[in-house]
């Protein structure tokens, strides 16, 4: 080979071009992911045919009381004027005041996303360790006996109607058999014991040492958790199976067998890891569904999270709120869906661009 | 096709098999034994505790604590609670009228001058004195911000130029308040009862204060009171605490705390309820009303409230706006039934835009289900066919239950009803401009006087799409100088008895010629656990006195 | 073409066939067989042709009217019983009759998302999968914007915003549902686009939107129909949760979503109300489901090879 020096110091200067684009193309693909998501919001705000005066000073109001309010709020200015302020807003970080709170926004999402995260995580996570596995085991013994079971706990999971059962779990597990604690997020009698840190509030228990606190904390948070986490089971264990059999098609693994890797191996060390590529968008996508909020379980539970705020907000013509609600959740999803993009590309070398 | 079974495949499958099995087992009793143990706290205490009344009541209306801005339900039983003013109505009584900071008052010979004399010795929670000082500031304060709820004062002349002329402090202990006519004493009296004439607490508030809106932001979500409780807290659409405020003149409040919390629907309330997590329950629907009821634990009351529920046509539709449509219309709903089954335990039939327990109201209830009278005036204006016709209905209950209930009732003379459902604020929207055809709602009292709702029923100065004030006769395009002038002259009449009397007859002509089909009037009901003792639901959202009640 | 020596059975299974027709529809008859052979998925067949037949005949079916009869004072929230074997709902109308009605209302919703929503998706998915580079990058943006918003809020606002109403109910939810077949399409595409099969085709000169649409598309299909049946409960149960937030189907009609929804308060006591129309759409969600499981196992091409 020539002299490795000037060579290797174009590649690695071509490397470094590669890289800097990427990240370019990256930011820009983020932001305009986010200008999407303010024009969207914004047209909504303004299509929906609720006067959003109406919230703010009530039916009762005088006339002039509503005109001079509608002119505070810049509502009779130019579209596209309008737009410019709004994205402007977003940009600074200022998503104004709630309208419907009287806090502003920003001090209202830090209240209620917490709350949500607690519980999407949660229920993630019950989801995916009670899934993952029976979606294996059903594709492993398609067609027994186990896999029936394993598709009909997936299906009635996906049948019923999530606000029923959410209320019929509470009657039977918290009104007759004691079970589990009642609707909200911490009895009355704890509810001033605990310093809010994190807005987590198993973690905010544990971490001031509040440890009757906590068990409350649990015992309010598992049954809409195991809720959520059951319809994400039933979607998880499906696409794990329906995934699982598709590697376990795949000629690879004839020849793993013929190679003679034992059938544990061959199912969680290989098919599995193959299946994991698409699982992890699945994951995720269903992470981020729980994350949005599921605004009929925080209903029943009476679960202050985001998706209940975002739906009154929205209801009530509340755009400050919706803004930036919206933008959380959108920041989420994006981040979400990079992350799985990213471990794509470690788990999948065909994806990664040649 | 099956996969042929190779003789290895099997030992293989099996190894296999009971390895997974291990593994999910061992997976499925880890987790089982984790929420064993982390739920085995002693549920059976999740009873409240002795010192705290919890009641379980939909609060999510509440966008607001500053008195002089807020005006919805809930927010309106916090300030009853938690603010005082110069005077109070009874509340087995509501035509009585007591002193709550002012000690004495009286009216000038012309009627237009009301002379207040304060209590000595009064307290602010903060522990600032209250004097006549704060007095005049706050009802200065609440005309100047000239926020929705400010017309209550505003409507005795009082303007922004002229209140600190009008309303002043005479001395530390003495306010002066002059109003532009010689309105009758209890309608002044009766305004000055409601929220905004609050007191607050001036020096804490000017503290606050940011541009020149006069504390408005601070308070907002901020407590600046002298009642009988304080707030302590308020997460929105969450939690609402309020605290025994030690410096009240009065008697104090019997429990040290009480907390509101929010919960949507009536079903959770329930299961509260009967589980003993709540000491209250607001919100329950008939159904949940008669299932509580049977519990031993659980007692129900309730009280008649100042909202009545009706039913409105828009005059400028061409059909509705004929004497005998809008007659026959009100032929056709079933009161009874829907008395007996939908409004059960939450609401009694009423006829009249004035509620029961208003100054001059009746109770004359002329109209039922009369089908066949009904086509009889249908046929008298040219509709044997009937027509077709939409309503904007909110999709809460149970005015979407009437309204399913009137489509019927409707389609019996031939009338064919169309239903739009919307949320509340979007009819709402669409209601206020004009823009409906038939419209479902209801109204509540702003303040306990009959004006309140002949104002918005019996009068339209301005029937035009400009008008200043848009009442609800106007909402309908109802045209009607005549009975304008009726109401004008009933809110300056001040001989009790004639008032009385004038109403009484406003009453009868809406009845026959309006177009609203006044259905029912709201009963407040609440369950109530028998340990709970002396909850009294008020005529007024702000005369539910939490501050009274006790535990044992 | 078959000679009179075979039966259509032989001709259709030959192993050896003379024209490309022969081999299409030899191969779904193979599918066809699989299909029949695998009893879940017939049953499946079963539910979703019983639906039909129940919504076409839904006037014959139904012993009361959906909408008309019923007494408020007398009938209302009546247990099952024998003259109304689904009890009454708090109008005092007929949940029998009202399901049986609902069944057309079901059906349209179902398969107009599912008919708007599914092509959409795939062809955004595939597209973008297989362009890669700027057309990726937009396209999966945008799928991004509307997946980043709540589904549920997503399509209130285009039912605000459109006027409520069980057809624009079926346009915003159609809007809202094909961002995650795009995502599954996309993630297949992906993983497909270097395959060696599609190098060679593309070494044939095959155009990319030959390829795309003749070879990548079908592959994705099987995942595609998995979620879209998969979804058909969700569809329905959005549908449900749109008119439990005011706006969609419009009362007094009798969707099976929103008779859940308005059947919700009286769940504790009366929960035959709520229960009713929830076990019919438990019911034809399996059906669905079952259906398209044993689609799958029938079309997927690899597993034609065992």
């Amino acid at each position: 080979m020539a002299p490795g020096t000037a060579r290797a110091g174009g590649r690695r200067r071509a490397r470094l071009q590669a890289t800097a684009m990427a990240i370019v193309r990256f930011l820009v693909v983020v932001a305009l992911t986010y200008l999407g998501l303010l024009a969207v919001t914004f047209f909504i705000g303004r299509v929906i045919p609720v006067d959003p005066v109406l919230a703010i000073v009530g039916d009762r109001a005088p006339t002039h009381v509503v005109e001079r309010v509608r002119e505070e709020l810049g509502l009779n200015l130019p579209l596209y004027q309008q737009f410019l302020i709004y994205i402007g807003k977003a940009l600074s970080g200022d998503f104004g005041t709630s309208v419907l709170t009287s806090n502003p926004v920003m001090a209202d999402i830090r209240r209620v996303f917490p709350a949500t995260l607690e519980l999407a995580t949660l229920g993630t996570l019950i989801g995916t360790v009670l899934g993952v596995p029976l979606g294996v085991l059903a594709a492993v013994r398609r067609g027994s006996f186990l896999d029936q079971i394993v598709r009909v706990i997936g299906l009635v999971g996906y049948s019923v109607p999530i606000f029923w059962l959410g209320l019929m779990a509470l009657l039977v597990f918290y009104a007759r058999l004691g079970w589990v604690e009642g609707p909200g997020r911490i009895d009355v009698v704890y509810e001033y014991t605990v310093t809010p840190l994190t807005g987590i509030l198993l973690i905010d228990t544990a971490m001031q040492g509040e440890w009757e606190a906590f068990r409350n904390v649990f015992g309010h948070l598992i049954l809409p958790a195991s809720l959520l986490g059951y319809f994400s089971m039933a979607y998880i264990s499906r696409m794990t199976r329906s995934f699982m059999l598709t590697e376990l098609g795949q000629e690879y693994v004839v020849a793993a067998r013929a190679k003679g890797l034992s059938e544990g191996k061959i199912i969680w060390r290989h098919a599995l890891r193959n299946a994991l590529v698409p699982l992890v968008t699945v994951i995720a996508l269903s992470y981020a569904t729980l994350l949005e909020g599921s605004v009929l379980t925080e209903t029943v539970f009476s679960w202050p999270g985001l998706g209940l705020y975002i739906t009154d907000s929205l209801q009530n013509a509340d755009m400050n709120a919706v803004l930036g609600g919206t933008i959380v959740v959108g920041s989420v999803f994006i981040g979400l869906n990079l992350l799985s993009d990213l471990l794509y590309r470690v788990l999948d070398p065909r994806t990664r661009a040649r | 096709m099956s996969s042929t079974r190779m003789p290895i495949n099997a030992v293989r499958n099996f190894l296999s098999r009971s390895l997974s099995r291990r593994a999910l087992a061992r997976g499925l009793v880890g987790a089982t034994a984790a929420v064993l143990i982390a739920s085995a706290s002693p549920v059976a205490l999740a009873a409240t505790p002795k010192d705290t009344l919890v009641l379980a009541w939909a609060i999510d209306d509440i966008i607001t604590l500053d008195p002089a801005e807020s005006f919805e339900i809930s927010a309106g039983e916090i300030m009853g609670n938690t603010y005082d003013r110069l005077v109070r109505f009874d509340v087995a009584d509501p035509s009585k009228l007591y002193g709550d900071v002012a000690e004495s008052w009286a009216v000038s010979e012309d009627g237009k001058t009301y002379t207040f004399k304060l209590k000595p010795g009064l307290k602010f929670a903060s522990g600032n004195p209250l004097t006549a000082e704060d007095v005049a500031f706050s009802l200065q304060r609440a005309v100047k911000l000239d926020l929705a709820p400010a017309f209550i004062l505003t409507q005795f002349g009082l303007s922004k130029d002229n209140v600190e002329q009008k309303v002043r402090k005479i001395d530390d202990l003495t306010v002066v308040l002059e109003t532009d006519k010689a309105y009758a004493p209890t309608f002044v009296l009766n305004c000055l009862t409601a929220n905004v004439a609050a007191i607050v607490d001036k020096k804490l508030v000017l503290e606050h204060e940011k541009d020149g809106d006069l504390g408005n932001g601070w308070l907002k979500t901020n407590y600046a009171g002298s009642g009988p409780m304080k707030i302590r807290d308020w997460r929105a659409n969450e939690i609402l605490a309020l605290e025994r405020n030690d410096n009240y003149y009065g008697e104090k409040a019997k429990l040290p705390r009480v907390i509101y919390r929010h919960v949507k629907e009536s079903a959770t309330q329930r299961l509260l309820l009967e589980k003993g997590d709540v000491d209250i329950a607001r919100n329950l629907t008939p159904e949940d009303l008669a299932a509580v009821e049977k519990n031993a634990d659980i007692a129900i009351t309730s009280r008649p409230k100042g909202t009545i529920y009706y039913i409105s046509l828009n005059q400028k539709h061409p059909i509705l706006s004929k004497p005998e449509v809008r007659e026959a219309m009100k032929w056709l709903v079933d009161y009874d039934a829907i008395g007996e089954t939908l409004i059960k335990g939450i609401g009694k039939i009423h006829q009249t835009f004035l509620p029961m327990g208003l100054l001059g109201a009746i109770d004359e209830k002329p109209y039922k289900l009369d089908v066949a009278k009904a086509k009889e005036l249908l046929e008298k204006a040219g509709l044997k066919d009937g027509f077709s016709i939409t309503m904007d209905v909110r999709q809460t209950q149970p005015v979407a239950g009437i309204a399913e209930a009137v489509q019927r009732t409707f389609a019996q003379a031939g009338i064919k009803m169309e239903i739009i459902p919307g949320d509340g604020k979007q009819t709402l929207t669409k209601y206020r401009a004009r823009n409906h055809d038939l419209y479902i709602g209801q109204w509540g009292a702003d303040y306990w006087d009959p004006h309140t709702n002949a104002d918005t029923f019996a009068r339209n100065p301005d029937n035009s799409d400009n008008a200043a004030s848009k009442p609800l006769a106007w909402r309908n395009a109802w045209d009607i100088p005549e009975l304008t002038k009726k109401a004008d002259a009933a809110v300056l009449e001040r001989d009790e008895a004639k008032r009385v009397e004038m109403y009484a007859e406003l009453q009868r002509d809406l009845l026959k010629t309006s177009p609203f089909i006044i259905i029912y009037q709201m009963v407040e009901t609440a369950g109530v656990r028998k340990n709970v003792q002396d909850f009294v639901l008020g005529a007024t959202s702000d005369s539910t006195y939490v501050f009274k009640v006790s535990k044992n | 073409m078959k000679n009179d020596a075979q039966t259509w059975r032989e001709w259709l299974t030959s192993e050896r066939p003379a024209s490309r027709r022969q081999a299409r529809l030899g191969r779904a008859y193979a599918a066809w067989s699989r299909f029949v052979d695998n009893r879940l998925a017939m049953a499946g067949l079963f539910i979703i042709l019983a639906l039909l037949l129940v919504a076409i005949f839904a006037d014959v079916i139904a012993p009361y009217s959906a909408v008309t009869d019923g007494d408020l004072r007398t009938a209302r929230l009546l247990p099952p019983s024998a003259e109304h074997w689904f009890g009454t709902d708090d109008q005092g109308r007929d949940i029998f009759a009202r399901l049986v009605h609902g069944s057309r209302i079901t059906l349209f919703v179902v398969v107009l998302v599912a008919v708007i929503a599914a092509p959409v998706g795939l062809l955004i998915g595939t597209v973008s999968g297989y362009a890669g580079g700027w057309i990726d990058a937009v396209l999966m943006r945008i799928t991004d914007i509307f997946l980043a918003f709540p589904r549920l809020v997503l399509a209130l606002a285009f039912v605000a915003a459109l006027g409520p109403g069980i057809v624009n109910a079926v346009i915003a939810i159609a809007i809202t549902s094909w961002p995650p077949y795009a995502r599954i399409a996309r993630a297949e595409t992906l993983t497909l686009r270097h395959a060696d099969y599609i190098n060679a085709v593309r070494l044939m000169g095959a155009s990319p939107a030959r390829i795309i649409a003749r070879h990548i598309t079908p592959l994705c299909v099987s995942s595609v129909i998995i979620r879209v049946t998969l979804d058909m409960a969700g569809i329905i149960l959005t549908a449900a949760g749109l008119g439990f937030l005011g706006l969609g189907a419009q009362p007094p009609s009798p969707e099976w979503g929103a008779m859940i929804a308005s059947g919700r308060r009286f769940v504790l006591d009366q929960w035959w109300v709520a229960a009713a129309p929830g076990v019919a759409i438990f019911i034809v969600s399996l059906g669905f489901n079952l259906l398209g499981d044993g689609l799958r196992e029938a079309l997927d091409p690899k597993a034609a090879g065992q």
